[in-house]
């Protein structure tokens, strides 16, 4: 890695005295009545693989175009290594994009496709094609040089536009849904590919996509995105195992919401009472005040099921299998409560020869208090 | 279910044939006989010979006669002239509205096409005759400018190449338009937004991206302004001086004036081959380009 600091390890984010590489500030885009984006803060670090991750519509794709320069905020700026970038148009910006229908020149070959930044660069025409090639190369396109857009399939036409993108070294580039248009096992192969150019560059990612896997997998940071505003930034671990609100918690894998009221809110024990499940006992989380409205998620592994009442929890209930279904390397259930409230299990399954519960079992449902959190949003 | 399809096929075939082939070939075989004073006034294709037999006459004569004579010469390349900077202009003016028409939002497009449409509502002649009210000696353009006293005296616009080429570009303007409007709405925003995040300016964007995307449109465009304009009659006849030389011209003297038929016929068909051979050179670009 010559040295380069990777910023998926030194996590810049963390650093206060961190210069971000890209800081938007106020940012705000507004078609008519429409807001599309709404005063959006964001700093990224270089070198960063940065997700925006959100529902279609949530203004991900406005953002992304602002940074390109193809839309100007309405209000708020936008800095990029320093530079504002207020007044400098899309051919003058450090960045290039990778379109989301790829927008390859159709009358062009690849090479030329490819070669095309390059040439508007103005560097001699042998040198542009030399460094296309070797672009096309690390893409493992180099025997498909010559031919034009529409002769190729999707995964290969999705590399000639990773590679025309990336052939100029932009200090930052764009990715709308990268890998939207492919099928699911190219996907997965050409998400670790994607990692592994970006750690090989040390170039700045910013990539949106509606799928929450994706963000996962690629992403140093995340951030979620609703309606024009971001809801919450953080590394897809913090995402996930900390949501700030109802909407990230669901939005990110699935999750148990139980609605309900602070009951006791002392230093050494809390107490809630939920609607679904009745008083629950918690770690203390400051901030909170008794009779304050809160909302509990529970990720479905984090339940555990039994046959018998476990001993060493009084967060447990009993109910009945309702739904199963067994994915191989694990299992999820559907358990119904004596109350009728429907509690989503998952089960990894470890062992071969275990004899699993099944359809119609009565079982008891618990949960490590830790595994609670606590939404005030 | 054969004969629906033969029925398909065969009305617009039958139809070319009756209104199409058969004239040509009656023109081609006229264009081999000889000028008479009769009626009508050609020599036969078939003379019975005094022994009996039949006999055919035919001859080249009168296609030696326009290649020898420079009036028929300077007609044709007077009119490929004419129809050539006529078509040049047509584009340099018809593609900045069809883009513009194009990337407009939609309520304000429907109306900029109407705009474009609007002038085949009302009579071809009278839109010709408007241009003569407009440059006259004493035409709207003269006296304006002589009001603003940019000129003391008329110009003389009228009864003149460049009455001929205001009358053609602007009578074929739409033919221009149209293709070109459908051929640029086609292309996609993002191709060039990819070149603009690539670096490229707008101008060089237009010159890499646009323009060679839109040639087929252009290529349509330019056939259908082209070949029209190469054998205009109406448009020089009314707006054109004396020296105004084009085949249409000749060719209505020919026949009307001079009464010959087969020299007139002659004139015709080498003119269908000035028009077909740019046709058949385009599209076989086309197709080479196809290929590729």
């Amino acid at each position: 890695m010559d040295g380069r600091v990777i910023a998926a390890e030194s996590k810049p984010w963390q650093n206060p005295s961190a210069q971000p590489f890209i800081s938007l500030r106020g940012v705000t885009k507004r078609f008519g009545n429409f807001t599309a984006v709404s005063e959006v803060d964001l700093d990224i670090y270089r070198s960063e693989l940065f997700c925006l991750l959100g529902e279609s519509g949530c203004g991900k794709s406005t953002l992304l175009r602002m940074l390109a320069g193809f839309e100007l905020p309405t209000t708020g700026s936008i800095r990029i290594d320093g530079e504002d970038m207020a007044r400098v148009p899309p051919d003058r910006r450090p960045t290039n994009m990778m379109f989301q229908s790829y927008a390859l020149f159709p009358h062009m070959t690849v090479e030329k496709n490819v070669a095309y930044g390059l040439l508007r660069e103005g560097l001699k025409k042998s040198q542009a094609y030399e460094r296309a090639r070797d672009m096309l190369r690390m893409v493992k396109l180099e025997k498909l040089a010559r031919r034009k857009p529409d002769q190729l399939s999707g995964g290969q036409r999705q590399r000639v536009a990773l590679a025309r993108s990336l052939v100029k070294h932009p200090k930052l580039l764009l990715l709308d849904e990268p890998l939207g248009a492919l099928d699911k096992k190219l996907r997965e192969e050409t998400q670790f590919e994607l990692i592994k150019i970006q750690e090989t560059l040390g170039v700045t990612f910013i990539v949106v996509t509606h799928d929450q896997d994706e963000a996962m997998t690629l992403a140093t940071r995340i951030g979620v995105m609703k309606d024009g505003v971001i809801e919450q930034i953080g590394e897809p671990r913090e995402i996930y195992e900390t949501p700030r609100s109802r909407f990230v918690a669901d939005f990110i894998g699935t999750v148990n919401l139980f609605g309900g009221k602070v009951d006791v809110a002392a230093p050494d024990m809390m107490r809630l009472d939920l609607h679904e499940l009745g008083p629950v006992l918690v770690p203390p989380q400051t901030g909170l005040t008794h009779g304050q409205t809160i909302w509990g998620a529970v990720r479905p592994e984090r339940f555990s099921l039994s046959r018998a009442r476990p001993e060493n929890t009084q967060n447990a209930w009993e109910g009945v299998v309702e739904e199963m279904g067994y994915i191989g390397h694990m299992s999820q259930y559907r358990i119904r409560l004596a109350n009728g409230v429907l509690i989503r299990v998952s089960q990894s399954n470890r062992l071969r020869d275990e004899d699993p519960i099944s359809w119609d079992e009565n079982v008891w449902v618990s949960f490590n208090p830790a595994a609670f959190r606590v939404l005030t949003e | 279910m054969n004969w629906r399809r033969a029925l398909v096929i065969g009305i617009p075939m039958v139809w070319l044939g009756v209104f199409f082939l058969a004239p040509f070939f009656v023109l081609g075989r006229i264009s081999l006989a000889e000028a008479i004073i009769a009626r009508p006034p050609f020599t036969p294709l078939f003379e019975r010979a005094p022994d009996g037999t039949l006999e055919i006459i035919a001859s080249l004569e009168n296609y030696r006669f326009l290649i020898e004579d420079a009036l028929y010469r300077n007609a044709y390349l007077s009119s490929i002239r004419v129809a050539l900077v006529s078509t040049i202009f047509a584009l340099l003016i018809g593609y900045p509205i069809a883009y513009y028409i194009a990337r407009a939002p939609e309520p304000k497009r429907s109306i900029l096409l109407l705009m474009v449409i609007l002038p085949f509502w009302t009579s071809f002649l009278l839109r010709v005759y408007a241009w003569m009210g407009f440059l006259r000696s004493n035409g709207v353009i003269n006296n304006a400018l002589i009001s603003l006293g940019i000129i003391d005296a008329p110009l003389r616009m009228m009864q003149t190449d460049f009455a001929v080429y205001i009358g053609i570009v602007y009578t074929y303007l739409p033919f221009m338009i149209l293709p070109l409007y459908a051929n640029l709405t086609k292309l996609d925003g993002a191709l060039l937004e990819a070149a603009s995040d690539l670096g490229a300016s707008p101008m060089v964007t237009f010159f890499t991206i646009t323009l060679p995307l839109s040639l087929p449109g252009i290529v349509a465009g330019s056939m259908l302004v082209f070949i029209p304009a190469i054998g205009e009659y109406v448009i020089p006849a009314l707006l054109g001086g004396p020296d105004t030389l084009m085949i249409g011209r000749v060719l209505w003297d020919e026949f009307f004036s001079s009464r010959d038929w087969p020299v007139a016929s002659a004139v015709a068909i080498v003119m269908l081959f000035l028009v077909v051979a740019p046709i058949m050179w385009l599209q076989s670009i086309q197709n080479r380009r196809e290929i590729d």
